[in-house]
């Protein structure tokens, strides 16, 4: 049964879009929904939408209750913040409301509010791709379409209901209103799929904030481009003076006191890449996290070089962010610019910290790449 | 089942309106529930909001809702589906007595609609009336736009409770009655005159007519429009704001229903200690069989439970009759209990008077949730039931009990249920300072308004009333005016 609530159902989540909409920055830079993501779907919690009435300020009013306790001594223990009292009557206090949200649904309001472009189609490939479905039965369309069935039965309805149809000899013809078409929507579906390789630098010089910076974004980036693909896969790369794969909690967790060799991270994934990811049917995103520093200006030059022969040949992008932490002398991100200017495949952004992240992804993401 | 509940209910006096029981699947009971029991009502997202809330709640485990029913004749309740069989029996019984509630007390039939000539009984077709509402702004969303209309009811139900109560739902707003006309005319004031001869000279014809003039500069002066403050300021509107016709019929609809409800919003602690009150009788004396009586037990003590900061009106209200009708039984009313001093005597006092029942049945009709508690409320029960007043400490940040004294809990009571809780504000001026300002008053009693919402509920009613609208309240102990032009905010003192 279809409810009579749904239309009011849907004009009240479209309310709540616009909220979403203009608490995201908030949510980016305060990392609030990670972690509130089960399977596809993310609950944010809003401020329940409140119609407001001529009432009284609450906390001049006060109310009548029932139970233990002298005067002077707290209602309710521990849940005391701010408006934990409720009162008498019947204005409730002031409730969150968990609202669910798909991934999809998040990327959209991402796009719209950050303004990003929808990803390119890379050459020959396909990244979105039309098809027809049929989904309905209308009244009016090509004869090509007719619903036979559909039609007969009309018309059947019809000629009972007005008394014209004769069991004895049962003949139904249709007429023009008894006409059903089949109807069509024309759905988009991302066909292409894509990876995303994190590297991410985990020396002694990357701190927890920086590594949780990273985690935030990751989570905008993640949900943005698997909005564009079929199906996204990630790989995650940690390195200090070596690099290994690892899964995403470890990614995020580890903790290490060597020095830095970027290029070690670099190899490893143009090697995932190689045996993994033909360019030919994958689009790639590496995405190379550090605080600037790396061991030497000669291993600095090997990087440079695995950029030019092996990763950028074959990535959509590659994007550098440098994440500023007071160890790291941020010196990678001018070698990267200075030897790779002008090519749009490498895209650097710096972030300085928590705020700063809404920038960088739009940065990362703004060309549409 | 019905039929045998019923039963139970006639035979302890109960008088209910035909009632018809639909049994709901709980994303149906969701919807009507959201829809405030009515399905077909008008579009509006809060609705939406609504629906997400209870279905949410109710996937996490956190409540659900047993039973709903309406204020109607025939009066509808809808059940939940794959509630027990004790459940069903409870809230069965639970709603027999709503209804005999709706039918008998006196705020509900204010939602009369006329009465039916032959079976006597009141017309309440508020099904129809409310789905006709819908209808009616479903067409003008078609023809003016849903963004239009829904915004303008945002804003009509920022003033929904701006309504007067005492009135009926289906008043007709009275149209300008000249009131004045029908002034009489007052005597001129005159000197004192000891002999009639002496008139003329005391009081010549000039004198008279510079008298004369003087008064009517003084009433043309005084003469405010409305003449008398407006407590309906919702009727007002709707008889002097410059609205279109879609604007006018959404507002009229919106009043209708908000006088609608009211009455449930006087009467929630009376209505459901009354319904508890016959749900006990019945499901202990006559409907649980002995297996039933634990599960009853159980549900019945989880709708009792109270949280500390927050009344429960079921227990408060079912406590109160209980405790009317001992009193009533025994004889502990009247001026010689009054007058009885003696802790001991008071204790056991009873007269076996046996009146409670009939007490109880009387408070029923003739009472709403303020007279029933400023009547009925004593010392001992105040103390019996641990009731305590509450309120902000500021010192601390944090709500604390403020007092277990008898008058200052009843009057934080009161006060919590007087407008059902709302503040109190009239039309003072539409026409002020000859600008077509429209001008409200707050008849302030100790409690501030909500500024911020104070704020919101300006700009709605600027929204209606097309020019400069003010509130004039009390801020932080200050005579202030709020004030919204149509593009700032201000306020000032008064």
């Amino acid at each position: 049964m279809a409810l009579k609530i749904d239309q009011d159902h849907s004009r009240f989540r479209k309310i709540v879009r616009g909220r979403i909409r203009e608490n995201l920055r908030k949510y980016i830079s305060q990392g609030e929904l990670i972690g509130r993501q089960g399977g596809d779907v993310v609950s944010i919690p809003i401020n329940q939408i409140d119609i407001p009435r001529f009432r009284y300020g609450e906390k001049q009013q006060g109310g009548v209750g029932q139970g233990e306790g002298e005067p002077g001594s707290p209602l309710s223990g521990e849940e005391q913040e701010g408006d934990g009292g409720k009162k008498a009557g019947n204005q409730g206090g002031e409730h969150l409301l968990e609202i669910d949200v798909t991934l999809d649904e998040l990327a959209e309001i991402l796009g719209e509010e950050l303004e990003l472009p929808r990803i390119e189609d890379r050459g020959s490939q396909q990244i979105v791709k039309s098809k027809d479905r049929y989904v309905g039965i209308r009244r009016t369309g090509p004869s090509s379409l007719r619903h036979f069935k559909r039609s007969f039965r009309k018309a059947l309805q019809r000629q009972i209901s007005t008394g014209t149809y004769n069991s004895k000899n049962p003949v139904v013809i249709p007429i023009r209103d008894d006409m059903r078409y089949r109807s069509w929507k024309t759905k988009s579906e991302p066909i292409a799929q894509a990876v995303i390789i994190y590297m991410m630098d985990v020396s002694g010089s990357m701190g927890d904030e920086q590594k949780e910076i990273v985690r935030m974004e990751s989570f905008w980036l993640d949900t943005w481009i698997r909005h564009q693909y079929k199906g996204l896969e990630t790989r995650y790369i940690i390195h200090d003076a070596v690099a290994r794969e690892v899964d995403r909690d470890t990614f995020f967790h580890t903790r290490e006191s060597g020095g830095t060799m970027i290029s070690s991270a670099y190899k490893l994934a143009a090697e995932i890449i190689e045996s993994d990811y033909p360019s030919s049917s994958w689009n790639i995103y590496p995405f190379h996290f550090s605080d600037g520093d790396n061991w030497s200006v000669d291993d600095t030059l090997v990087c440079i070089e695995l950029l030019k022969n092996k990763l950028l040949p074959v990535s959509n992008v590659f994007c550098y962010g440098q994440v500023e932490s007071p160890y790291g002398s941020g010196q990678f991100i001018k070698d990267l610019s200075e030897h790779l200017d002008g090519d749009d495949r490498l895209i650097t952004s710096e972030i300085r910290d928590r705020d700063a992240i809404v920038g960088s992804i739009k940065e990362f993401l703004g060309k549409g790449r | 089942m019905q039929r045998q509940i019923e039963a139970y209910a006639r035979e302890y006096g109960l008088d209910c309106f035909p009632l018809s029981f639909e049994v709901l699947s709980y994303e149906q009971m969701n919807e009507i529930a959201a829809f405030g029991g009515f399905p077909g009502r008008y579009p509006h997202w809060r609705f939406g909001m609504e629906y997400e809330q209870l279905s949410k709640s109710y996937e996490y485990g956190l409540s659900k809702i047993y039973e709903m029913v309406i204020n109607n004749n025939p009066a509808i309740a809808y059940l939940l589906e794959g509630n027990s069989m004790v459940e069903q029996k409870l809230v069965m019984a639970h709603v027999y007595a709503h209804v005999d509630f709706f039918k008998n007390n006196f705020t509900f039939k204010k939602t009369d609609q006329g009465m039916d000539p032959e079976q006597g009984l009141p017309i309440r077709k508020w099904v129809d009336t409310l789905a006709n509402h819908g209808a009616v702004i479903r067409r003008w969303v078609n023809r003016v736009g849903v963004d239009e209309v829904e915004t303008f009811i945002d804003h009509c139900l920022s003033l929904e409770n701006l309504i007067d109560s005492r009135h009926h739902a289906t008043r007709s707003l009275k149209k300008d009655s000249s009131d004045s006309e029908q002034e009489q005319v007052e005597e001129l004031p005159r000197l004192r005159v000891d002999h009639d001869y002496m008139e003329d000279y005391i009081n010549p014809k000039e004198f008279l007519d510079r008298q004369k003039k003087i008064r009517d500069d003084d009433k043309a002066r005084a003469k405010k429009f409305p003449e008398h403050a407006e407590r309906d300021v919702l009727g007002f509107l709707l008889e002097h704001a410059p609205l279109e016709r879609w604007e006018r019929e959404v507002l009229s609809i919106i009043r209708r229903e908000a006088l609608y409800f009211a009455p449930q919003a006087q009467t929630k602690i009376m209505n459901e200690g009354w319904a508890t009150y016959w749900h006990s009788k019945i499901m202990t004396e006559r409907a649980a069989t002995g297996s039933e009586i634990i599960d009853y037990a159980d549900r019945c003590a989880s709708v009792l439970a109270s949280s500390p900061g927050q009344l429960n009106p079921y227990k408060l209200g079912v406590e109160l009759y209980k405790h009317i009708e001992e009193r009533w039984n025994k004889g502990q009313f009247g001026r010689e209990w009054e007058q009885c001093d003696t802790m001991h005597e008071r204790q056991n006092w009873d007269k076996q008077l046996g009146l409670g029942r009939k007490k109880i049945f009387e408070v029923r009709a003739y009472y709403n949730d303020v007279t029933f508690i400023d009547e009925f409320l004593t010392p001992e029960f105040v103390a019996a039931q641990k009731m305590y007043s509450f309120g902000y400490n500021k010192r601390n940040n944090r709500w604390e009990i403020e007092s277990r004294v008898f008058k200052e809990v009843k009057d934080k009571l009161l006060f919590a249920l007087t407008n059902a809780g709302q503040p109190f504000i009239n039309v003072e001026d539409a026409n002020y300072a000859n600008r077509g300002e429209l001008i409200l008053a707050h008849e302030h009693r100790g409690v501030d308004l909500k500024v911020d919402y104070a704020h919101a509920v300006l700009e709605s009613l600027n929204r209606v009333w097309k020019r400069p609208v003010e509130v004039h309240t009390i801020i932080e102990e200050k005579a202030s005016a709020l004030r919204y032009d149509g593009s700032e905010h201000t306020q000032r003192h008064l």
